[in-house]
C-alpha cells in the first residue's frame, strides 16, 4: 500500500512549480521529502490530498488513481498539515470525532478508536481539554493520532516539526518511525531540515520542482562520494 | 463508493461541530444580537413617526413599524452571520478545519452545503432569540408563524452562505470583513424591502426601486415576513429558491482552495 507519482507536473500561471516528478514509495517505509523551502514539497503535498488540482500526471495512492477514484484513493490517507488544523475551540476528543465523522464512523466506532490512538499516544488524560490549552508537541500528536483515526494505510506529514522546540521535534520524529514498524505504514515526512532524516530513510530530494534523487540515505551519500546526508543535499542542490 | 451511512455521518459530524463551537462562544453569538436589537428599539423608535406603513399583504391590518422591519431584521442577522461565515471559512479563523473537511473522502459539493447548511442552522438560533426578544417590544407574529418561516430561514442562509462563498473565492480585494460591509452587506440590505416597503422607495425613486427588485435579498425577506404571517408568497420563495440553487451550484463549481488561503500562504 503505498504512493505512485506519475510524471506530475504543475504551474502556478507561468509559473512551473513541479516539473515530471515521478517516484513509488515503498509501503511500510519512512520516505523523506527533503528540500529547501520552494523546492514544491508544499504543492506536491496539495496534489496528493486534493487540495490542489492535478494539471499532468495522476497519483496513485494504495493501487487506486486520485484521478478517476478520488473518494476511494483519499480514503487511504492520513495527513497532518504544516499549519494548525485543530479546532482550538474544541476539546481533543471533539476534534477526533468530527474527523472519524468525515470519514463515515459512527459514534460507537468513533469513541473506541479515539480511546484507542488517545491511549496510545499517551494523551487519555487530556482527551477533554481543549485544544487552545495544548503545548505545541501535545498538538502534534493530536494531529497524528486524528490522521490515523480511520485507519490509513498510508501518513502524510507537511513540515510537521514547524514551530516544535528540538526536543519535541526529536520525539514526534521518533514517535512518527516507530509507527511504520507497529502499523506497517508507508510515510511521507516532508522537511527542510535535513537533521530530521536518517541514513536508512529513503530519501527523496526535491529542488526547484525537479526530483534531483530518489534513493536510500546511505546509498545517496555513498554515490555523492559524501559521508553525510547533509553534505550530500548541499552538494545536490547548491543550498549552503 | 461512498455509503449513505458514510454522508449521513458526515452530515451530523459537520453539524454537530457547528453546535459545538456555538456553545463555547455563545456570548459571541449573543452579542451579535446587539446590531439588530438596537435597530428594533432605537432605529424603529425613531422612524415610527415619519414612516407610515399602510395595510399590505401579509398584513390585514394596520402595523407598527417595529412590526415592519423585524423580518428585516431577520434577514440582517443571516445576512452578516452568512457572509461573515462564508469568509472565515477561506480566509481566517476556520482554515484548520477546511483543510480536514476538504482532505476527506466526501465530494467537495456535498461538503461545501453541508458546512453552509450548519452555518445557517447557527444564525436562524440567532433568528429565533431575536424573534423572541423582540417580543419585549410587541412584535407578536402569530404562535404557527414561528414554525412555518423556518424553511424561507434556512434557504436564506443557504443562499446568502453560497454568495458569501461566491464572493470570497473569487474577490480577493473584498477579503477582510469591512470591505464586504460596504461593497456587499450594507447594499444588499439598503437596497431591500427590509426597512421600507417598496411601493415606498417607488415614490421616491423609480429606478432605485427596480434596483431593489432585483436584489435577491428583497425577496428573501419576503419569503420572511410573509411565512412569519402564516401567508405564501410564491413569487419570494421562488426567486429565493432559484437565487440559491444558483449560487450554490456556482459556489461548489468554482471553489477552489488554491484561490483562498486554505492552501496555506507559502504553498510552494
Amino acid at each position: 500500500m503505498t504512493i505512485e507519482a506519475r510524471s506530475i507536473g504543475f504551474r502556478y500561471g507561468d509559473q512551473p512549480v513541479l516539473k515530471d516528478v515521478s517516484f513509488t514509495l515503498t509501503s511500510g517505509r519512512f520516505h523523506a521529502l527533503l528540500g529547501p523551502n520552494g523546492a514544491g514539497k508544499s504543492t506536491l503535498f496539495g496534489l496528493t490530498t486534493r487540495l490542489l488540482a492535478l494539471q499532468q500526471g495522476d497519483l496513485i495512492l494504495a493501487g487506486r488513481s486520485l484521478k478517476k477514484h478520488p473518494t476511494e484513493a483519499m480514503s487511504q490517507l492520513g495527513v497532518v498539515f504544516q499549519q494548525n488544523a485543530l479546532d482550538l475551540d474544541l476539546t481533543v476528543r471533539q476534534n477526533l470525532h468530527y474527523h472519524a465523522a468525515l470519514h463515515g464512523m459512527s459514534g460507537r466506532v468513533a469513541r473506541s478508536r479515539s480511546h484507542r490512538e488517545l491511549e496510545r499516544f499517551g494523551l487519555l488524560d487530556r482527551a477533554d481539554a481543549p485544544v487552545r490549552q495544548l503545548n505545541g508537541g501535545h498538538r502534534r500528536r493530536v494531529e497524528i493520532a486524528r490522521a490515523l483515526l480511520h485507519q490509513p494505510t498510508i501518513l502524510l506529514l507537511d513540515e510537521a516539526t514547524a514551530g516544535l522546540d528540538i526536543a519535541s521535534r526529536n520525539a514526534l520524529n521518533h514517535h512518527v518511525r516507530s509507527l511504520c514498524d507497529q502499523d506497517g505504514l508507508t510515510v511521507l515526512w516532508a522537511t527542510h531540515l535535513i537533521e530530521e532524516v536518517h541514513n536508512e530513510d529513503r530519501v527523496l530530494i526535491l529542488h526547484r520542482g525537479q526530483l534531483l534523487a530518489d534513493a536510500d540515505g546511505y546509498q545517496l551519500c555513498s554515490d555523492q562520494g559524501n559521508r553525510d546526508l547533509a553534505t550530500t543535499f548541499h552538494t545536490l542542490t547548491g543550498a549552503g | 463508493m461512498i455509503s449513505p451511512s458514510h454522508y449521513w455521518h458526515g452530515f451530523v459530524g459537520v453539524q454537530t461541530r457547528e453546535w459545538l463551537r456555538f456553545w463555547q462562544q455563545r456570548t459571541r453569538f449573543a452579542s451579535a444580537l446587539v446590531r439588530p436589537l438596537l435597530w428594533l428599539v432605537v432605529f424603529a423608535a425613531g422612524f415610527r413617526a415619519v414612516l407610515g406603513i399602510s395595510i399590505i399583504p401579509p398584513y390585514d391590518t394596520y402595523i407598527t413599524y417595529e412590526n415592519y422591519i423585524a423580518p428585516g431584521l431577520c434577514g440582517m442577522i443571516i445576512l452578516f452571520n452568512s457572509m461573515q461565515g462564508a469568509l472565515s471559512m477561506v480566509y481566517d479563523r476556520e482554515l484548520g478545519s477546511m483543510r480536514v473537511l476538504l482532505t476527506s473522502p466526501l465530494p467537495r459539493p456535498f461538503l461545501l452545503v453541508t458546512k453552509l447548511l450548519a452555518m445557517g442552522g447557527v444564525s436562524v438560533a440567532q433568528v429565533y432569540l431575536f424573534l423572541a426578544l423582540a417580543l419585549l417590544v410587541d412584535v407578536e407574529p402569530p404562535n404557527w408563524g414561528y414554525l412555518a418561516v423556518l424553511p424561507a430561514l434556512i434557504l436564506t442562509s443557504l443562499m446568502l452562505g453560497a454568495l458569501g462563498l461566491l464572493i470570497a473565492t473569487w474577490v480577493k480585494q473584498l477579503e477582510n470583513f469591512a470591505g464586504v460591509m460596504n461593497f456587499v452587506i450594507f447594499p444588499m440590505f439598503f437596497l431591500s424591502s427590509a426597512l421600507y416597503p417598496l411601493w415606498r422607495m417607488n415614490e421616491a425613486s423609480p429606478w432605485l426601486y427596480w434596483i431593489c427588485q432585483f436584489n435577491p435579498f428583497t425577496h428573501a425577506v419576503e419569503a420572511i415576513r410573509f411565512s412569519l404571517y402564516l401567508s405564501w408568497n410564491s413569487q419570494a420563495f421562488g426567486i429565493t429558491a432559484g437565487t440559491t440553487l444558483v449560487l450554490a451550484l456556482l459556489a461548489t463549481a468554482s471553489f477552489r482552495p488554491q484561490r483562498t488561503r486554505i492552501l496555506g500562504k507559502d504553498s510552494a
